[in-house]
């Protein structure tokens, strides 16, 4: 291989190429013709480096000199000034904040200082397209070390030993869900990986297999091989088709490399891998519902037991683990079970990735040790809210899961204490709330998204969430009264009590724990018919302040239902009866001269 | 998707070919004839009842329980704005407003000239630059309602 002097890696994951990254890209390349030098300098795109809030992001190494907001146009004054001149260029890199010193390393960052990449740790530093770079990483080397040396007793033994659970939301021991399938006896076994990704607001598998997509494989390898399986399926939504691209290049270098497909490596350890894509149902990340999707049918969750691990795909035993589980998978190996165990909480072991969006500063992915607290996650990784404005709660867990409020920041973050507190870990979708959001509306949003989504098998799940929904609705409409929140209650528990799924089963939480935490808004919309966060375009009105107001027009000229009427004598006012509260008044007016009550 | 209605039982036959006996056939064949034609048509349905010995009731039965096939032609374009929980909180709602109007469809229709097809989605995994929508394969981020017009005129 030649020798580079400069390593330029762009981020080629899905945040940093819709800011234009792909473009960055070709132009660096360009430059660097120009001025000679791309013998010197290699160019290399990668996947997601987490922060892709500052996206493009582009990193020069040996110096690890960190540019953010990189346009095109930039490509010119990189080459020039840093690639031949030696010289950073000030201006492209990142600062907290004013007063703050510009940050030039990588490793300076503090949205970086505290994070412990174990899962994500190639996701920015190598081209997922080039299986040469992910081996260069120690990559294949810890299945190496399973074929050579390692009975498949002796995986499962390092596996359990790690302490690792499954980072798809249930949490379960990953080394006992492998002993179970192993012990079931069968001619045929099968190794599955839920990229499904169901959570809105997580983004944290996509990023692995969109970043290092052998991570996967070849953690999905070393668990057929503990289980004794031959075949596996990887299920992939269909909204990441950057995901099924690099996974379906990187299973086909990996089979022309001999490290997937027949008598691997030499052995008589044989693994044939295929991708599924999904065809959007939110369901099918379930995991009975996943394999009925599979074999072509309605994905409609399947009661258990029997247990996959008895009789899953294709009725045969069958073991299904999330794209974070199996990319732990290989360090484990390599550096023992005891190295990861010693990361964590006593029950929560080693390090979670959590996806961190909403109204917080640096959104983006970060992978911190299990017992951190969210209120570190938040201001010190995140940077805090956004504007300096009152946090006011954290929803973790998605559709499934529940809000943290002011009094669990310092909670250290566990599978346990989350449950504790009403929430669950879910996948580590973290979405950031401030006083400007409304958690009535947070409750009716979620309660949108399961009642959708509900197969609609179960009639508890199928119409307790509708009528659920429909009181939501007529609260944030002013309409609710306090009888209405009783039945929300009761509606809740059964629900979460007869569902067959773990979909219906948790798709109160959202309801329960606002309720818990945030009664007195629901009581505000109720009793006052007022929303406090100003959220609910129900029970607020646009008002033109007359004396703000420059009788300047620009709201009437922009209002697109031409409610605002008003002219350079007459004062302007907002026709209540036809406003849709679209809010463009509001943003338009150069004298801030409209209110919101 | 210009193929006409007429090629549809050829080109399913095609599509079908690699799957004959094999199992779990049917998502992936509904997948490439959606590809293929842009919807489901009934007429590929037709065809794979018969040749997979299948009643069209299971098939339909599929296609209705799955988000991503279509009965009915769709635009050229499919715009489909994130309506997830971090784009939520930071104004996707507003934004899938925006689109309906300029576009005159409702969600999950339509324009008349079959240019663009509005579809909420859940979410794109792109949360960290929320909001988000896509159209087609391409991504885009941070958006606010006056930047949609010059986006969406890139897609013709
Ligand atoms: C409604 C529902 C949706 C789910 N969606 C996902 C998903 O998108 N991704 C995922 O990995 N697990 C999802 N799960 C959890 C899976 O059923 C299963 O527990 C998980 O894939 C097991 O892998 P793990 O042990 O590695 O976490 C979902 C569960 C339910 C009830
Ligand atoms: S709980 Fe809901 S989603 Fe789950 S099987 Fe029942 S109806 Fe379907
Ligand atoms: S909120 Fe919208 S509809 Fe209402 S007055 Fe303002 S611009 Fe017009
Ligand atoms: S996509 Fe570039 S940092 Fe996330
Ligand atoms: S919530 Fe919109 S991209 Fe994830």
């Amino acid at each position: 291989m030649p020798t580079y002097r400069s390593h330029v890696l762009v981020c080629g994951g899905t945040g940093c190429i819709a800011g234009g990254s792909a473009l960055v890209q070709a132009r660096m390349k360009e430059e660097l013709a120009k001025k000679g030098l791309d013998k010197e300098v290699l160019v290399v795109q990668t996947g997601c480096h987490g922060m892709c809030e500052l996206g493009p992001i582009l990193v020069v190494y040996p110096e690890g000199t960190f540019y953010t907001r990189v346009q095109p146009e930039d490509a010119a004054e990189i080459v020039e000034e840093h690639l031949y001149k030696g010289r950073v260029v000030e201006r492209l890199l990142y600062r907290p904040s004013e007063k703050l010193e510009s940050v030039k390393h990588y490793n300076e960052l503090p949205f970086y200082a505290k994070q412990n990449r174990i899962a994500l740790r190639n996701c920015g530093y190598i081209n997922p397209d080039n299986i040469e770079e992910y081996i260069a990483r120690d990559g294949y080397q810890a299945m190496g070390k399973v074929l050579l040396e390692m009975t498949p007793d002796d995986v499962i033994s390092e596996i359990k030993k790690s302490g690792l659970r499954g980072r798809g939301g249930g949490g379960f021991p990953t080394g006992m869900k492998w002993e179970f399938c192993k012990k079931s006896v069968s001619d045929k076994k099968y190794t599955i990986c839920n990229a499904d990704e169901g959570d809105p607001g997580a983004f944290m598998d996509r990023s692995i297999l969109e970043g290092d997509p052998h991570s996967v494989l070849e953690g999905m390898a070393i668990g057929a091989y503990a289980m004794g399986a031959d075949e596996g399926y990887i299920y992939c939504r269909a909204e990441y088709p950057l995901a099924i691209k690099r996974l379906k290049a990187a299973i086909a270098q990996a089979e022309s490399y001999g490290l997937l497909g027949r008598n691997i490596m030499g052995t008589n350890f044989s693994f044939e891998l295929h991708i599924k894509e999904g065809a959007g149902a939110f369901v099918c990340g379930e995991e009975t519902a996943l394999m009925a999707s599979i074999e072509g049918e309605r994905g409609m969750p399947r009661p258990r037991p029997p247990f996959p691990a008895n009789k899953g795909l294709w009725g045969k035993p069958s073991n299904i683990n999330n794209v974070e589980t199996w990319a732990n998978v290989n360090p484990i190996i390599l550096k023992g079970g005891d190295w990861y165990a010693s990361m964590g909480t006593e029950k929560s072991k080693g390090t979670k990735v959590f996806a961190l969006t909403g109204k917080v500063k640096n959104t983006g992915l970060v992978e911190v040790p299990m017992g951190i607290t969210i209120r570190e996650i938040i201001f010190d990784l995140g940077g805090g809210i956004i504007d300096d404005k009152k946090f006011k709660a954290a929803q973790i867990g998605g559709p499934s899961g529940g809000c943290l409020t002011e009094e669990h920041l310092d909670l250290p973050v566990s599978y346990e204490s989350l449950t504790a507190a009403g929430a669950i870990m879910g996948s580590g979708g973290l979405v950031i709330m401030d006083e400007d959001t409304c958690m009535v509306d947070v409750a009716k949003f979620f309660l949108e998204f399961t009642q959708a989504e509900s197969c609609g098998k179960c009639v508890p799940c199928r119409e307790g969430t509708k009528q659920m929904l429909l009181t939501l609705q007529r609260i944030t409409s002013g309409k609710g009264t306090m009888e209405d929140l009783d039945k929300l209650e009761e509606l809740a528990v059964m629900v979460k009590e007869s569902s067959l799924c773990g979909l219906g089963q948790t798709a109160p939480n959202p309801v329960l724990t606002t309720l818990r935490y945030f009664r007195d808004e629901y009581e505000a919309h109720i009793k006052d018919k007022k929303c406090p966060a100003k959220a609910c375009s129900g029970l607020i009105q646009y008002l033109v302040s007359p004396d703000l107001c420059r009788k300047c027009g620009l709201c009437a000229k922009n209002c697109p239902v031409n409610c605002i009427s008003g002219d350079r004598q007459t004062p302007y006012v907002i026709d209540q009866s036809r406003c849709i509260k679209c809010g463009t008044c509001l943003e338009v007016c150069p004298f801030k001269a409209i209110r919101k009550e | 998707m210009v193929t006409a209605l007429s090629e549809v039982p050829q080109k399913t036959l095609e599509i079908l070919e690699p799957w004959r006996g094999r199992k779990g056939f049917l998502i992936p064949v509904l997948q490439a004839v959606q590809h293929t034609f842009g919807y489901v048509p009934k007429e590929a349905i037709e065809v794979v009842s018969r040749e997979m010995k299948m009643p069209t009731a299971e098939i339909y039965g599929v296609v209705t329980f799955y988000a991503q096939f279509h009965l009915n032609p769709r635009g050229r374009h499919i715009i489909r704005v994130c309506r997830g929980t971090a784009c939520h909180v930071r104004g996707s709602l507003k934004l899938l407003d925006k689109v309906k109007e300029m576009l005159k469809v409702e969600e999950n229709g339509t324009t008349e000239d079959l240019r663009y097809t509005l579809e909420p989605v859940a979410c794109l995994g792109a949360c960290g630059l929320a909001p988000v929508m896509m159209i087609d394969e391409d991504t885009h981020g941070r958006l606010v309602p006056d930047k949609l017009g010059a986006i969406m005129d890139q897609y013709v």
